[in-house]
């Protein structure tokens, strides 16, 4: 089981975690909602839970719960602009189908 | 693929629900527009890459209005349809203003106390000539953030009365913009700083732009900011530093003749070079040709930081004057300043640092660019407002300690409040009916991780009767679930078209003990896939039941549409799906789902068409 970031992204994570004062690091997750059954959660994580599986890539840490590891096993993290837009993308193998608007997908 | 932003811990939203939340900091020259995007708050730029848009809007004749920097060049050439720092004129009367402002290029209407300025598409009054400025922010936040707002925070001056205020906010909801709380410069400066959860006591907020100079000493008291007074001068600012320095150099050059309006211009543009060059080197080499009696004349020089200094002693000196008499209305002692903020561009000139660092005997804060400091606080207190932190000057109460949901059709939970939520919290979500003419709903509250009712804990379960009888998928029931201080659950079903409501009271952990809650977070993480699979086969199961009852009524309903050879197409395809949804594969469940649509395509199609003849029989051609 693995999770990976780009450069890119880490480096991204790093300087928000930096600006933000506190942080072990980002917690990547799904959760059941949406208009096609999956979303994709990204968050600063203050402390670990029970159960939670952490990455490592450029020393920036991520963080899995496990129940969301299944659905996000092999994803790829990446940090990408387009236009004025700038944001985190998901490039998850799991995943079968998404939504118009790529918020939520299906496995 | 949406790009997503990094949210606080328990704070992730679900899709299209994401609570973009943006500060303007509407200026009198300039106007701008910052969020917060994964923990930082940032200005954000136009499409060419620019942080600030002049609060210029220029009227065009040819019923074109442009705003920002198309506006500022037609400034010039078409003064009177041009309104420049339309911030002067909000909530204020024609008498104030000629009293203030004296001679304007504009043509104002009064009418029953309400200010107008003629312009070439008709009156238009001060909020209106706001609204187009603050329109064009929330567009160029809604293009950058990608998506809708949910509210702004608008930074208005600390001496703004009741009228201007109110003005600022009615520009607001004409722009299409819902105000989340209107704050006063200085205080978002204080803001942007982090003071507001720093040491209390008082800060003082030296702001000094182009063309006004503001001094405000606050006093952050219980996380609240108290303005204690304000002062400063509405006609001082960077753009007498220019001409300063212009006066100075047409003394060197003993140039005291009349100049023309353009070399006028040229000399302003020059004074604002060397004003910002001095910040870096100690001394300016100039040349300039401009226009003396029609003459065509070449003066040169150079300008060093001493001559500007010398310059401009008189303007910093009158500032901190101001700033002698705002302690003194506010009755504190210099000694009792904890902080002082520095806002707007001139701030920027060492030489008012200098002066400033040593009439309140410490550092000014200067390490946010003075321009953006005000967006970049109201764009925080806009993230705090929209809920996107939990709020830390808010108690923290406490948590929920499991997920809260809904049971929907197939015995699935639809989860309504995320467990770690910190409480107080209202959360709402709407759901709709399941079949037509469907006239009661049954609410079944649950508690816990896991996808299927069966594995979740039931909390509470009544019914909101009453529902108008309509299509399934049309009536629209908003269900509310609301944790209060003590953690009491109240859940409240609305039917939205008429209003009938229903709701209930429960104590969620009442009863459970703590090992209990570990177990059943502990169970949904080892059931996970077992459960999701669950959840999908479920899901297809409800779809295929939903179409087959859909079928099978308009089957019944229009038999004439139907050739012997479709109906026994889409009963076999029926009988297949039916087959199907006994097992538990949801993919093939899926796959006769899919089958039975492109079967009952033809069918459907000609029903479309039939109603469509029904609704049109009797109505002219032309009347259509």
């Amino acid at each position: 089981m693995a999770i990976s970031l780009t450069d890119a992204a880490a480096n991204r994570v790093r300087t928000f975690i930096e600006n933000r004062g506190k942080g072990l690091g980002l917690r990547l997750g799904v959760k059941t909602t949406g208009c096609s059954g999956l979303a994709y959660v990204l968050e600063f994580v203050d402390e670990l839970e029970e159960g939670d599986s952490v990455f490592e890539h450029q020393d920036v840490k991520v963080i899995v719960d496990a129940k969301s590891l299944v659905y996000l096993d092999g994803t790829q993290l990446d940090f990408v602009k387009n236009g004025l837009n700038e944001g985190f993308e998901f490039t998850n193998p799991n995943q079968k189908d998404e939504c118009g608007c790529g918020e939520s997908f299906t496995v | 693929m949406a790009l997503l932003q990094i949210a606080e811990p328990g704070q992730s939203t679900n899709p299209h629900e994401h609570k973009l939340a943006i500060g303007i900091d509407l200026g009198t020259t300039n106007s701008l527009v910052a969020s917060v995007r994964s923990g930082e708050a940032k200005v954000l730029p136009d499409s060419q890459g620019r942080f600030s848009l002049p609060s210029v809007v220029h009227y065009g004749a040819d019923r074109t209005v442009n705003v920002g920097f198309a506006a500022k060049a037609n400034a010039e050439n078409d003064p009177e349809n041009t309104i420049v720092s339309v911030k002067r004129f909000l909530g204020r009367g024609l008498a104030d203003i000629n009293s203030t402002y004296g001679k304007l290029p504009y043509i104002f209407v009064e009418k029953q106390n309400k200010l107008s300025l003629l312009t070439s598409q008709g009156e238009k009054n001060p909020i209106e000539v706001s609204a187009e400025i603050l329109y064009v922010l929330k567009q160029q936040a809604e293009n950058t953030l990608g998506g809708d707002l949910v509210g702004a925070v608008i930074t208005v001056p600390a001496h703004f009365d009741d009228a201007q205020r109110q003005g600022t906010k009615d520009a607001a909801q004409l722009a299409g913009i819902n105000v989340l709380r209107l704050i006063n410069e200085p205080t978002a400066a204080a803001v942007a700083y982090g003071l507001d959860s720093g040491q209390e006591g008082i800060v003082a907020i030296y702001d000094l732009g182009g063309g006004t100079f503001d001094i405000s000493i606050l006093r952050l008291n219980k996380g609240v900011f108290e303005v204690l007074s304000t002062g400063g001068d509405t006609a001082l600012g960077g753009d007498d530093f220019d001409s300063k320095i212009v006066e100075s150099i047409l003394a060197k050059a003993g140039i005291d003749t009349e100049l023309s309006a353009k070399s006028l211009r040229k000399l302003a543009d020059l004074g604002c070079k060397i004003k910002e060059q001095l910040s870096d080197t100690d001394s300016v080499d100039y040349e300039i040709e401009i226009e003396s009696q029609t003459t065509p004349q070449k003066i040169s020089g150079s300008f060093s930081k001493q001559d500007f200094e010398n310059s401009i002693a008189d303007l910093v000196k009158s500032t901190l004057r101001s700033c002698r008499r705002a302690l003194k209305d506010a009755d504190v002692e210099k000694e009792q300043v904890l902080e002082v903020v520095m806002v707007g561009g001139s701030t920027r000139v060492p030489y008012v640092r200098e002066q400033v660092k040593a009439f309140f005997a410490r550092e000014p804060l200067t390490s946010i660019d003075p321009d953006q400091v005000v967006a970049i606080g109201a764009s925080i207190q806009a993230d705090l407002l929209a809920g996107n932190k939990p709020d830390s000057d808010m108690l923290l109460l406490d948590v929920t300690p499991l997920s809260l949901g809904l049971e929907t059709m197939g015995g699935l939970v639809e989860k309504v409040i995320p467990r770690n939520t910190t409480i107080p919290v209202a959360r709402a979500q709407e759901f709709t009916t399941y079949k037509d003419g469907q006239t009661m709903m049954a609410i079944h509250v649950l508690q816990g991780e896991r996808e299927l009712v069966d594995d979740c804990r039931s909390l509470a379960r009544f019914v909101l009767k009453d529902i108008p009888p309509l299509t399934a998928g049309i009536a629209v029931i908003r269900v509310t679930f609301n944790i209060d201080a003590d953690g009491l659950l109240s859940v409240t079903a609305l039917e939205k078209s008429t209003g009938v409501e229903s709701s209930i009271q429960v104590k969620p952990s009442y009863g459970l003990e703590q090992f209990e809650i570990a177990d059943m977070i502990k169970a949904s993480m080892t059931n996970a896939k077992e459960d999701i699979q669950a959840r999908m086969l479920r899901e297809q199961q409800v779809d295929a039941i939903r179409m087959m009852e859909a079928l099978d009524a308009a089957m019944s309903e229009s038999p004439e549409l139907l050739s012997e050879d479709d109906k026994l197409a889409i009963e076999q395809a029926i009988g297949k799906l039916k087959l199907t949804t006994q097992g538990t594969d949801g993919q093939a469940i899926k796959h006769a789902i899919k089958f039975l649509d492109d079967t009952s395509q033809p069918f459907a199609a000609r029903r479309m068409e039939n109603s469509i003849k029904v609704a049109l029989t009797g109505h002219s051609v032309d009347a259509v």
